[in-house]
């Protein structure tokens, strides 16, 4: 073998730049850490280690999509789609974070580090084109969620929360990695663009139809898709509220991007579709429906990541590529939602006597008090409910278009129906942080307001969602862009 | 096909058979002079008899976690001596590579063991 | 100014007007209280809005003026700009909306003086007069339905202004869900008529109305499916059950949304629709036997109420109905007339009902002195008791409220001008000849039979049960009127408490709104009388029926579809002079007669009259004071079931997907909460085996399926 093979080229540092600058910066970070004990300097490494990684991606999203590092990752066109978004995610949790944990007393410096950390696996496996890579980002990803969940060790639930998260997150790993074990053996392959030309040449279908499920298993366990869900509210509930809006969205658009690379490939695609379809059905009528009898409000956004888990797979289950461009959308339009709606939430807690228990009824009067963080509620919860000329209602409209199309116009209708269903709780939180008098006994709230740099974040989550929808040019190059994703997905190598 | 089994379910076979043996055989030949802490259970050193709730120092879990993270990660390092003697015969450059590599890997271990250090996860 | 620019003024005056109210005070909460800036703001941006309208009207050549401001969206081969359209038809609509959104500012300047929501409630009403024209003068369907939401919107908020009392929100939450009921049947119309036109433009689906040769399959699901939206929005059977409710909003709003422009929007799609309707005559009938029905239905219940807004509500659903009469005879514009002068006096009776509850709070005031009710909201928080059994003793022995007509009486000679308003606008609405209501309902009611005498036989039914309906109107209005404003004073101590006129912001709309109904019907006399086609007729229908088509002119069904304008009317056969006019002399006598009944019934025997009427009518009565328990029906059939079903789903989660559910079941129900207590020992099993089930159903369906 020609020795040069071992030597990656420039090329391959430049594809892999941002995880390594990433992976570099969480080093860093534990050093700063450790030696000048500046949680402060940490934020700010971790921040703008994020920021020039989202840039970079942001200047190779209309590249040819390509395979690196000796074919084991993607990168440019719908990579950088999803790690853009990932970073996105990232990037807003580190501004939201870093003030609320310096409240808590918790704004430890491993915060960052393991933030990051979590980044690198979540693109690493966002990106994969191989099992290995695959699974090693879900391993990484999951390890650094599982110790963010139990960040304020002393809360009521937290430990429980990040114990739960651990042993059924190893549980349901366990399943992936069979999974990739009976894929191998079937095909004799970890790269993915191998798959359908050696199934083609065995007949091990079954092993690889049964490696698929428990592969299926896995991603559906990381995305919260029923009845592989029962973790989500409890460590949602448990873990920091920023931290939660992180773990809802960049861990699962990191999930649900492996997914279509995965399913993309496993041909022909009738074999999993009623699967996905069902899990999806599930989900929707499931999460949607016990989100109504949530008087919690972060265990209702938990099942509200649920329902939205369920449009994803929707947009899946359609199995083709508009479909999964309308998932890809769907996925950032969600991110920046949900990161605002938890940002909110998070800010709120230092409101209320309440705390993180926040009931609904507790918000009483707070957008009127917080007119910035009402605001931003109302459009982050308005477009999660898809009404009409949001951002959430084309995303809505991009994931269940493609599922008519394929056939499966009853689940879009179910769909539809559910998120009907939707507008009862996200209105009501409305309804009660607007329309309801603060209680006559609210204590002086001892807070001080948004700290700016996250009321710069939380407003900017609330402008993205009207930028989409106001401007013509944004919409037109949005519109534009996700009308070649499906010809880029195609095309992977 | 079956018939080249038969020499593993031979060995099986003696291995039971052994071990049965040499259990009865201590039972029959040795002494028996019990006392309280001889017929206790092996635990490891522990007590196995009293509340399950008693509370250990976390330090000992924690030097415990420590000690299997390092000894694992350096167990790593025997399989990659043994190629490193293959690389480093193609190629002199090569084997500098490599070398430089797992220095990567021992660099992140070692910062790893300097934040232990500070944080304290070494001191009793 | 060009004809953009008039247009971009129409609509974002109002805009501005909301952004200004209500993002400011938001910030900066001094303003909050300037009161006089606030109000001059919200009324100016309407009273601009109204100037540039009728600029543009005065200036119409004929030919629709429209402009696209720029591409909304696209998806495929589906483009929707936000474009708009000036032609007859929105500009009559606009000139209506912004010139009783104006004088219902003004008043409101007076009405919610001293509420400290007083920013936001011109916020609010800015925000409703911006969507609104954004329904009439959208040019495609998708920006008529935005405007159709962000009316609801309004209302929503509006309804519930006074938040804090349950009721309140209680009434905004019903006006909500109704509506997105009928709301998602406008939907799929939408997604109908795209799918089989390829546009939502106007002027696509219009072009392809009057260009058919027959009539395709889905049309007739289309315009039911934009009838059963336009149902929920303008309060029809079966989903008229909000509006009545909606009345716990402040009375400006009634008068404003709930009566004048938001409830007519039904009216404004069918008319806007017209081509389209035509081509649906069974549809057609659909609509007008729910009219006639609701109209019928909703004037009994009026005759019973005693809360004088109730009363105001139910006629205004009963009106409605005699809107949808109109469509259903394929009479469009008749409609339109209906809903311009039913704007003008209804809003002059909701506002002139007002100024009644304004008074009477003074006289609670004075009454109760040292009582200090958690009114904080000014007027029209009571409690809803008109369920009560009629008192009549005097003074009135029941809980005082300012709402309910049995403790006013005699208010006619404290309130001179509201006196007299009210009876201008109670003639009207009553049909009395020469008033603009006259003219209206008398064109329906000759529509309807026309259509009848066409050989559309359900026309004749809604002829006579419009006939009915109107006698009841005259006397129920007429009770109103003299409960409210004759007889005896029945609030406690009369002699010593005495209830004062309004001030001159509130009597000056209550003036030209009764002006307005007097002589608003002259622009559309009856062709028997001036022998030739009525102005607003020229004005709507012209030769071709264009921009509102008409069943006379354009025919109906197969014939609207085969031969358009040219020779619809050659099928329409005339109805012999003599006949109409004795319908129009029985219109005339039916509601002279009517009015005079109920005067002389009311003047002699005031409330006990009631009584009478209830003892003789028995059952019918009843039911009808029930308002023929409709809100029972839902809560039976729709509510409850809905609830069972999310409270298994809850319980499931709870008790079983939340792993035996710790507290809940505990605390709940006892052998389920030991069994799942036991079930409880470490929950995480429990979840591993929902995972390990997930896992056998997912090989299963991938292997198996």
């Amino acid at each position: 073998m020609d020795i040069t093979f071992y030597f990656p080229p420039l090329a391959d540092y430049v594809a892999t730049f941002p995880m390594l600058v990433l992976a570099v910066a969480a080093l860093l970070c534990v050093v700063v850490d450790i030696f000048y004990n500046d949680a402060k300097g940490v934020a700010i490494l971790a921040g703008a280690s994020l920021l020039v990684t989202l840039l970079f991606e942001a200047a190779r999203l209309s590249l040819p999509p390509a395979k690196a590092l000796y074919g084991m990752v993607y990168v440019g066109g719908t990579a950088s789609l999803v790690n853009m978004t990932i970073l996105f995610s990232g990037f807003l949790t580190v501004l939201i974070a870093q003030p609320y944990l310096k409240r808590l007393g918790r704004n430890y410096g491993e915060v960052y580090a393991l933030l990051l950390v979590a980044v690198v696996g979540m693109m690493a496996l966002g990106s994969a084109a191989n099992l290995l890579t695959l699974f090693a980002g879900l391993e990484t990803m999951s390890v650094c969620l599982y110790i963010l969940t139990a960040l304020v060790r002393e809360k009521d639930g937290a430990i429980e929360s990040a114990l739960k998260y651990f042993l059924l997150g190893a549980f349901s790993t366990g399943f992936l990695l069979y999974g990739i074990a009976l894929i191998y053996g079937a095909t004799g392959t970890m790269d993915l663009s191998d798959f359908a030309d050696r199934l083609a040449s065995t007949n091990a279908g079954v092993m690889f139809w049964g490696g698929t499920a428990l592969l299926l298993v896995g991603f559906f366990f990381k995305v919260s898709a029923v009845p592989f869900h029962m973790w989500t509210p409890d460590v949602y509930q448990g873990a920091p509220t920023p931290i939660s809006g992180f773990m809802a969205t960049a861990s699962k658009t990191s999930a649900f991007a492996a997914m279509v690379l995965v399913l993309g490939r496993a041909l022909p695609s009738a074999q999993w579709q009623t699967t996905v379809a069902i899990v999806a059905l599930l989900s929707m009528v499931i999460g949607n429906f016990v989100a109504l009898a949530q008087s919690n409000v972060k265990r209702m956004l938990a099942y509200s990541s649920i329902a939205h888990a369920g449009y994803v797979l929707t947009g899946i289950a359609s199995a083709t590529p508009e479909g999964y461009a309308g998932a890809l959308y769907y996925l950032l339009v969600y991110t920046v939602m949900n990161v605002g709606a938890f940002g909110v939430l998070a800010y709120l807690e230092h409101d209320n006597r309440q705390g993180d228990t926040q009931t609904v009824d507790s918000l009483a009067g707070t957008g009127q008090r917080y007119p910035l963080l009402g605001v931003v509620m109302a459009v982050c919860l308005f477009s999660l409910l898809g009404f009409p000329p949001l951002a959430g209602f084309f995303g809505k409209v991009y994931v269940f278009g493609p599922a008519v199309k394929s056939g499966l116009a009853w689940l879009a209708v179910a769909g539809v129906l559910t998120s009907a269903v939707s507008a009862a709780y996200y209105l009501r939180v409305l309804y009660v942080m607007w329309m309801k008098p603060s209680p006559d006994d609210a204590v002086a709230p001892q807070f001080e307001g948004v700290p700016p740099l996250a009321a710069v974040a939380l407003a900017g989550c609330a402008a993205f969602l009207l930028l989409l929808t106001f401007t013509p040019w944004v919409m037109d190059a949005a519109v534009a862009f996700f009308r070649d994703v499906p010809a880029a997905i195609v095309s992977l190598p | 096909m079956l018939a080249s089994f038969i020499p593993l379910f031979l060995q099986i076979l003696m291995a039971a058979g052994l071990a049965y043996t040499l259990l009865i055989a201590a039972k029959k030949l040795g002494p028996k002079r019990p006392n309280a802490v001889k017929t206790m259970a092996y635990e490891s050193g522990m007590d196995p008899v009293g509340t399950a709730r008693d509370r250990y120092s976390v330090k000992f879990y924690l030097v415990a976690m420590i000690f299997i993270v390092f000894d694992v990660e350096v167990v790593f390092l025997y399989p990659w001596a043994v190629t490193f003697r293959e690389f480093l015969t193609r190629s002199p450059q090569l084997g500098l590579f490599v070398l430089g590599v797992v220095g990567v890997f021992l660099a992140v271990l070692t910062l790893g063991l300097v934040y232990d250090i500070k944080k304290g996860g070494l001191e009793f | 100014m060009s004809h953009a620019t008039a247009l971009q003024l129409i609509l974002l005056l109002p805009l501005s007007g909301a952004v200004v109210n209500g993002i400011l005070p938001l910030f900066v909460p001094a303003l909050r209280r300037q009161e006089r800036l606030v109000g001059i703001v919200g009324t100016g941006v309407v009273a601009a809005a109204f100037a540039v309208a009728l600029s543009l009207f005065l200036g119409y050549h004929g030919e629709p003026i429209t402009h696209s401001f720029y591409r909304w969206m696209t998806a495929g081969d589906f483009a929707v700009d936000f474009a708009y359209r000036a032609d007859q038809l929105s500009l009559l609509m606009t000139l209506i909306i912004t010139g009783v959104g104006t004088l219902i500012h003004l008043y409101s300047t007076a009405y919610m003086h001293g509420d400290e929501g007083f920013w936001r409630f011109f916020a609010y009403l800015n925000l409703f007069i911006f969507a609104m024209l954004n329904l009439v003068l959208g040019n495609n369907l998708l920006v008529l339905f935005l405007g159709w939401e962000g009316v609801g919107l309004a209302s929503y908020l509006l309804i519930g202004f006074w938040y804090a009392e349950r009721k309140n929100s209680a009434a905004a939450t019903k006006a909500f869900v109704v509506n997105r009921v009928g709301d998602f049947a406008f939907l799929v119309a939408m997604f109908l008529t795209f799918k089989y036109v390829g546009s939502l433009d106007f002027d696509a689906i219009l072009g392809f109305a009057r260009s058919a040769t027959e009539v395709p399959a889905w049309v007739p699901w289309a315009v039911l499916l934009m009838f059963i939206g336009a149902t929920g929005k303008s309060a029809q059977i079966p989903l008229f059950v909000w509006l009545p409710d909606a009345m716990a909003g402040p009375t400006p709003v009634s008068a404003l949304i709930h009566a004048a422009t938001m409830v007519t929007s039904g009216l404004y799609l069918l008319a806007r629709m017209s081509p389209l309707v035509l081509m649906s005559p069974n549809v057609m009938l659909v609509i007008g036997v729910i009219g006639a029905l609701t109209a019928l239905m909703a004037a009994t219940i009026a005759l019973t109420q005693y809360d004088i807004k109730k009363v105001l509500a139910y006629s205004t659903v009963s009106q409605l109905g005699f809107m949808f009469m109109a469509a259903g005879s394929g009479a469009f514009y008749v409609a339109i007339f209906h809903v311009m002068t039913h704007a003008f006096f209804k809003a002059c009776l909701f506002l002139g009902s007002g100024s009644v509850i304004h008074a009477m709070h003074g006289v609670e005031h004075d009454l109760y002195p040292h009582h200090d009710h958690d009114d904080a909201h000014g007027h029209d928080a009571h409690d809803d008791h008109s369920h009560a059994e009629p008192l009549y003793p005097l003074p009135y022995a029941g809980v005082f409220d300012a709402q309910d007509m049995r403790t006013m009486g005699g208010l006619g000679k404290y309130m001179p001008q509201t006196n007299l308003t009210f009876l201008l606008a109670t003639a009207a609405i009553a049909g009395i000849p020469l008033f603009s209501g006259f003219f209206s309902k008398d064109e329906i009611l000759f529509r309807a039979f026309e259509h009848g005498f066409n050989g559309h036989a359900y026309g004749y039914f809604v002829w006579i049960i419009g006939i009915v309906t109107a006698l009841l109107t005259a006397f129920y209005m007429t009770r109103a009127y003299v409960l409210t404003f004759r007889g005896t004073e029945r609030w406690p101590k009369p002699t010593e408490v005495k209830p004062h006129e309004s001030p001159w912001q509130m009597t000056l709309p209550l003036w030209v709104l009764a002006v307005l109904s007097v002589v608003g019907g002259f622009i559309g006399l009856p062709h028997i009388l001036i022998h030739k086609d009525s102005w607003l007729m020229r004005w709507l229908v012209g030769e071709h029926g264009v921009p509102v088509a008409d069943s006379i002119t354009n025919g109906v069904g197969v014939q609207a579809a085969a031969h358009g304008a040219e020779h619809g009317a050659a099928h329409a056969a005339h109805v012999p002079d003599a006949i109409t006019w004795g319908l129009l002399l029985l219109g005339a006598a039916i509601a002279i007669g009517g009015v005079l009944w109920a005067w002389r019934v009311y003047s002699t025997h005031g409330l006990a009259f009631d009584v009478r009427l209830r003892d003789r009518w028995g059952a019918i009565y009843r039911r009808a004071s029930e308002k023929w328990n409709w809100d029972e029906f839902y809560e039976r059939t729709v509510h409850q079931p809905l609830l069972w079903f999310a409270e298994q789903l809850a319980i499931f989660d709870r008790e079983v997907i939340d792993g035996a559910g710790v507290n809940g079941v505990a605390a709940g129900a006892g052998w389920w909460a030991s069994f799942f207590r036991r079930l409880q020992t470490g929950y995480v099993q429990t979840y591993a085996l929902a995972i390990v089930l997930g896992v056998v159903l997912v090989i299963a369906l991938m292997l198996l399926v």
